[in-house]
């Protein structure tokens, strides 16, 4: 009897929420990619919007290569698309306005070496992530491996000075 | 991929594409960046399930079409993989990434989720993202000069 318990007590702590949902998530984002996909033929990542959108307002010539201002339509489209997916969740599955606890200079500070980051490393989770390990190309799963190498020291540094959350 | 080319549904296709992605962000809990810093602190694995069940979804998708299907319907355009150059940039840009992920517990396309699940506090982080998009833009320009202009690969 307890050694039939014992495993399922630490499949438990690894994962308090269960692993359902995530599972059904991750691979509903694998499919929403695989429909552009296979429909246009277009590997969609989701932080090239924030230097496409930046051509709409900004002059500088980087984010106003061809490549950026002939796709930033449909990206403003995407990430529409992304925010009414969401909202099937926060108006439907799980009614109701969540908002988080995390404080506003974590977000904001994080939020642009997000924004730094993931342009000048060619990539983020999803596009490096999800598209380019499904690609099994070895420079996202490089990219990968140090993203979340430091993103898993910074985290339990900033847990450890006592910030929470 | 010109706009002449384009079908008409075109655009509605990446909608709906982007609808069942940000629904899976949501379901998922990646648009709650509590459930990211509880991966990165050890506390609950579960984004691991995220990103393979993701990544494997993906991964049959490209290496069928890459194989088997013949041209895009909506674009004409052919299948590829996702393969991007290596360089310096690539570890440089993933440790930015990877503090600003850990600080945050928010990465873009859980952020724009996080807007349609009602938590306005996430825009702190999207000025961020914008903000920090700009500043790399603006300060490599600068340092390249209109010269290199398009000669440097990039993302998605």
């Amino acid at each position: 009897m307890m050694e039939s318990i014992i495993p399922l007590l630490a499949v438990g702590e690894l994962f308090p929420r269960g692993i359902t949902p995530y599972l059904l998530g991750g691979l509903l984002v694998g499919l929403g990619a695989a429909i552009i996909y296979l429909a246009t033929g277009i590997i969609a990542g989701a932080s090239t919007f924030l230097e496409s959108t930046l051509s709409y307002v900004s002059d500088v010539p980087r984010f106003n290569r061809f490549k950026y201002v002939q796709s930033r339509g449909w990206r403003l489209v995407f990430t529409a698309g992304i925010i009414s997916g969401a909202a099937i969740w926060g108006l439907v599955l799980h009614p109701g306005i969540w908002t988080t606890d995390v404080q506003w200079w974590r977000l904001l500070g994080g939020g642009f070496l997000v924004g730094v980051g993931t342009r000048l490393g060619k990539g983020c989770t999803s596009g490096h992530g999800v598209c380019g390990v499904g690609s099994l190309s070895n420079t996202s799963l490089v990219n990968v491996a140090t993203f979340l190498v430091v993103a898993i020291g910074t985290a339990q540094l900033v847990q450890a000075l006592g910030v929470s959350p | 991929m010109a706009e002449t080319e384009r079908s008409p549904w075109f655009l509605p296709v990446i909608y709906v594409g982007g609808l069942v992605f940000g629904l899976g962000l949501a379901i998922s809990g990646m648009a709650r960046p509590e459930v990211v810093l509880d991966f990165l602190q050890f506390e609950d694995f579960g984004l691991l399930f995220v990103m393979g069940g993701a990544a494997v979804v993906t991964g049959v998708t490209f290496a069928i079409a890459t194989r088997s299907l013949n041209r895009a319907p909506l674009t004409g355009s052919e299948y590829t993989r996702r393969l991007k150059d290596f360089d310096r940039n690539v570890l440089v840009g993933g440790g930015i990434f990877g503090v600003g992920w850990g600080l945050s517990g928010i990465c873009p396309g859980a952020a724009y989720a996080s807007i349609g699940i009602g938590n306005y506090p996430i825009l702190w982080a999207i000025v961020g993202m914008f903000l920090g998009a700009y500043a790399q833009g603006y300060w490599r320009t600068l340092r390249a000069g209109d010269a290199a202009d398009g000669v440097e690969s990039t993302a998605d």
